[in-house]
């Protein structure tokens, strides 16, 4: 999207080995976090991406202890506060590549507040929200993701509460690059890239099946059955096609919704299918609102509207300040309201 | 006050016509402008040639309703012609500018005492939110001390009518006027104040010249008008101090300085991470304007962002700081221990106030020592500093950096509501007299390859940042395999670790020697302090010496670990006093260190100690 951060980093050539630890990976067989590794370590050479330039910071959970399988620098931080690391390692080093690494649980229900302000602020990172519904490293509590009517450990009578909606909350927030794929799809390596280029945060969230405490959840959509009438991947400048092309997203202009609809004979146009555009807001709005079974799950790069960087900003600001200006500590402290004395006394 | 250095007493009546020391109190409505009417004050004091020290005492609420009891603001300055350490015991004069400010303070007043209040403040309405039943400037109760009363109101409208301001607005220069008229009684030049106004108000000069002139009004009061016999022009001689540049300077921008000076000699720019909470917000006010010194602010969205942000910083190659008071340290907690796990360097600025929980905001208290020491979960080792005096806290913040820096570990340094706000004389450092300690990075892979677990002689790891070639590695907060830096879980691993972790922190005190502040390296009594009791307590061993009492005084910076012959010093004396603005936290941990019977001495009001109070617990203790 933005040619500045491809312009202004030297490509670095490496091949996916170069990106791989010698830490044996732990998690569970099967789990959906192998293919995202893997989406990741394939795509990182395509970046050009250079592993001493690269820190990934991860919170606490299953999906936080990806940073140990990746070879380039790595921060396994505390429960929730991923982003305020990075913030932190970001302004302190804005050549970085910093990706944040979190769940669920982390990255919205302790860490909630800090996603909030990461994207408000448009901090230049990635953050790649692995959303599996559930709370795996504790055992499979429900997560705040989790459906309504959720059984688990600490809901045994299924739960009550409202789910949160990670790309609505993502977008509520200020976020100027949203993006949804899942583990296997095998787009996912074409949206991390988009994340990649875009300068600022960029939200990625990644459905990923818990194949111990909430296996196949998202089935409805990823499997290969249901993919067709289940997934509606997004591509610039395209008509919103699904099912292969029988259906498209309309605007219902009374509703100020969107609607499905029909297209006869491969002509959306006729059924007045929108065309996806990533800068437009407002319908970003509607198809991350989408809800699921009345309507396709929407995947791929939904919104992408650069603007200015959190850091870019301070490091601009604290330049211009600092312009013309030499730090003389002896200056320093002699500031104030100061006086000499002297053998006759003080003066001023 | 470091600098001055003569010894001689303190407590002066003001029946004296020439004072060694004098305490005065501004007091009034929190709109009253009373901490800036002190804060000028002081210049004058300062450039009078007096030593000082203040003690700024306001409610926690910004605008608190105008006449009430809680609304109080109060400005208290200690100056003399000798060494002051402390905000003074009692007032010598008070200037209550509403009766709610004379019902708050007038108990403190020093019998035969000098009260100056604003009659046109003493109305019905401001004596029934004050809770008076009867004018107390009438109705006698006031016969302990000198009262003289009189319209200032008034006579402030009166000298600004000039100017066509409306009437609140005039009002507002009553405390130029009254500081006009403090001004005249310590014989003081106006020049600074009038130049001062002049700087503040460039843009809107008309209230410069009302502010000027209700200032001029309120000194001229003092020199013509025919008053009482209480008020006359005292002479505070100047306090003998060394030749040198001089400044005021408050806690707060001490430690600013400090901190950037302790970056500067790190070479090595600093990251601030930093959220509002009263009395620490002043350090990231004063962080925030020095760009110029590699410094970045960065306000965070709540404490644990605040600290999680610095760690990141620190991990990237700044020096990551932090600052709060204890609500907001207790909740940096479990990112502390992260920054001990990670083995990263920090320094963590606690200001100590009243609590626990919300407690007392703007009150001042020591209560957090236990927190800093232990608060934590695990066994989580951490380098504690405090903080005696405005000025100490400087070098300390510097102290704080190196460690830091040197050891590969947060440190938190203590200081507290009072010396955040507090401002005393300061001799301005030489910069050139502070050795520089410049980090080294680890740049390239060490023989025998890369260990970012591995030690030196501190037992410091190395310290390096993303971006290095070939370094790449993972840290985090999972414990660490000795050397590797690897994931482990093995008990011996973590017996080894957590030894290593404590070990390194324990190192600090090699080479740290406890001086005796006063006094003897053995004896009948020690009093031990920590912290801003350092005034006070000072004072009171002075007293009790100067009667023949055998009493020293030790007074400790180093809070963990404790210096290295502290225990030694200690078991030398027969008896240990330990005065704490809490319930007697050093008190415990000296016990548990050096199996002592160290006895506390406790104040818990949200207030100083008084001078008194400790030379009365010393004279208890010697009976």
């Amino acid at each position: 999207m933005n040619d500045m951060t491809t312009l202004t980093k030297p490509r670095v050539e490496t091949s996916l080995k170069d990106w791989e630890t010698d830490q044996e990976v732990r998690w569970c067989p099967g789990c959906g976090d192998y293919a995202i590794l893997k989406a990741v370590q394939r795509t990182l050479p395509q970046l050009g991406a250079d592993p001493k330039n690269t820190v990934f910071v991860s919170g606490i959970g299953c999906s936080s202890r990806f940073p140990y399988y990746v070879e380039s620098y790595g921060f396994h931080t505390i429960h929730g506060r991923a982003p305020a690391v990075a913030t932190g390692v970001k302004l302190a080093n804005p050549e970085l590549d910093v990706w944040i690494v979190t769940g669920d649980g982390d990255g919205l229900s302790i860490g909630g507040n800090h996603t909030m302000h990461i994207l408000r602020r448009n901090l230049d990172c990635q953050i790649l929200l692995f959303n599996n519904e559930i709370y795996g490293l504790t055992k499979g509590q429900y997560s705040p993701t989790s459906r309504e009517g959720t059984k688990s450990p600490s809901t045994p009578f299924g739960s009550v509460d409202h789910p949160a909606r990670p790309c609505a909350f993502a977008l509520g927030s200020g976020a100027r690059f949203i993006a949804r794929a899942y583990d296997v799809s095998k787009q996912l390596p074409d949206v991390l890239k988009a994340a990649y280029e875009h300068k600022g945060a960029a939200f990625v969230e990644i459905f990923q099946n818990c194949i111990v405490y909430n296996k196949d959840v998202f089935a409805d959509f990823t499997e290969k059955k249901n993919a067709d009438v289940g997934q509606l991947w997004v591509e610039n400048g395209k008509p919103l096609l699904f099912d292969k092309g029988a259906k498209g997203i309309a605007l219902d202009r009374e509703a100020l919704t969107l609607k499905v609809v029909d297209v006869v004979d491969g002509d959306w146009q006729a059924a007045d299918v929108i065309v996806h555009d990533v800068t437009n807001r407002a319908v970003a709005h509607m198809l991350v609102e989408m809800p699921f079974g009345l309507f396709p799950m929407a995947l791929g790069v939904l919104y992408d509207a650069p603007k200015a960087s959190f850091e870019e900003a301070v490091v601009e600001q604290n330049a211009q300040l600092a312009k013309g200006k030499t730090p003389d500590l002896q200056k320093l402290v002699s500031q104030g309201q100061t006086w000499t004395v002297t053998k006759d006394g003080p003066a001023l | 006050m470091a600098s001055a250095a003569s010894t001689s007493t303190i407590p002066v009546s003001s029946e004296e016509a020439a004072p060694e020391a004098v305490v005065v109190r501004f007091a009034g409505d929190s709109g009253d402008g009373m901490q800036l009417t002190g804060g000028q004050f002081t210049l004058s004091t300062a450039l009078a040639g007096n030593d000082l020290a203040t003690f700024p005492d306001f409610p926690a609420e910004i605008r608190a309703p105008q006449g009430t009891l809680f609304g109080v603001s109060a400005f208290q300055i200690n100056f003399g012609s000798s060494e002051i350490t402390t905000a003074g015991d009692a007032p010598d004069i008070l200037i209550a500018m509403n009766p709610a400010a004379l019902k708050t303070n007038v108990v403190d007043l020093k019998p035969g005492g000098l009260i100056i209040a604003d009659t046109g403040e003493f109305n019905d309405r401001n004596l029934a939110k004050a809770k008076y039943e009867s004018n107390p400037l009438e109705d006698g109760s006031l016969a302990r001390w000198q009262v003289l009363a009189f319209d200032i109101s008034a006579l402030t409208l009166e000298s600004v009518k000039p100017f066509g301001l409306g009437n609140k607005e005039a009002l507002r220069s009553k405390n130029m006027w009254t500081l006009g008229l403090a001004l005249w009684m310590f014989d003081r030049s106006r020049q600074p104040i009038i130049d001062w106004l002049k700087a503040k108000f460039a843009k809107a000069p008309e209230i410069a010249d009302a502010n000027i002139a209700a200032l001029n009004a309120g000194h001229a009061y003092g020199e013509t008008a025919e008053l009482a016999a209480p008020l006359k022009q005292l002479h505070v001689a100047p306090a003998p101090a060394p030749e040198g540049l001089y400044r005021t300077v408050t806690g707060a921008e001490a430690i600013s300085l400090g901190l950037v000076a302790g970056a500067q000699l790190a070479n090595l720019p600093m990251f601030f991470g930093g959220y509002p909470i009263t009395p620490a917000s002043a350090i990231l006010h004063h962080l925030s304007r020095l760009k110029e010194y590699g410094v970045t602010t960065f306000q965070a969205e709540d404490e644990i962002a605040a600290i999680a942000s610095t760690i990141g910083a620190s991990y990237a190659g700044s020096l990551g700081v932090t600052s709060s008071s204890g609500p907001g340290i207790a909740l940096k907690g479990e990112a502390m221990g992260l920054a001990i796990m990670t083995e990263l360097p920090l320094v963590i600025v606690n200001s100590q106030r009243g609590g626990p929980s919300t407690g007392l905001p703007t009150k001042t208290e020591q209560s957090d020592l236990y927190q800093a020491v232990y608060g934590r979960n695990g066994d989580a080792p951490m380098p504690v500093i405090a903080a005696r005096s405005p000025a100490d806290a400087f070098d300390c913040a510097i102290e704080a950096c190196r460690i830091a820096i040197e050891y590969m570990t947060p440190v938190m340094l203590l200081t507290d509501g009072y010396i955040a706000n507090a401002a005393e004389p300061w001799k301005v450092p030489d910069m050139s007299g502070y050795a520089p300690f410049p980090v080294k990075f680890l740049e390239a892979v060490p023989e025998g390859g890369l260990k970012p677990y591995s030690r030196n002689e501190k037992l410091a790891r190395p310290w390096i940042k993303p971006g290095t070639p070939d370094l790449m590695h993972r840290i985090g907060g999972i414990e660490k395999e000795v050397n590797t830096g690897h994931i482990n879980y093995a008990p011996a691993n973590h017996q080894a670790m957590t030894e290593l972790r404590r070990d390194k922190v324990l190192g600090i005190a090699k080479g740290l020697r406890q001086e005796v502040s006063l006094g003897e390296e053995s004896g009948k009594l020690v009093v031990v302090g920590w912290g801003s009791t350092y005034g006070p307590i000072h004072q009171a061993v002075r007293r009790a010496r100067r009667k023949g009492l055998d009493v020293s005084h030790v007074h400790i910076r180093h809070i963990w670990p404790l210096p290295e012959n502290l225990g030694e010093l200690l078991k030398a004396y027969e008896m240990i006093l330990v005065p704490e603005m809490n319930t007697g936290q050093l008190k415990t941990v000296l016990r548990d260190q050096y199996l002592v019977d160290a006895r506390p001495l406790n104040k818990i009001s949200g207030q100083p100690f008084r001078i008194a109070e400790i030379e009365a617990a010393i004279e208890g203790m010697l009976a």
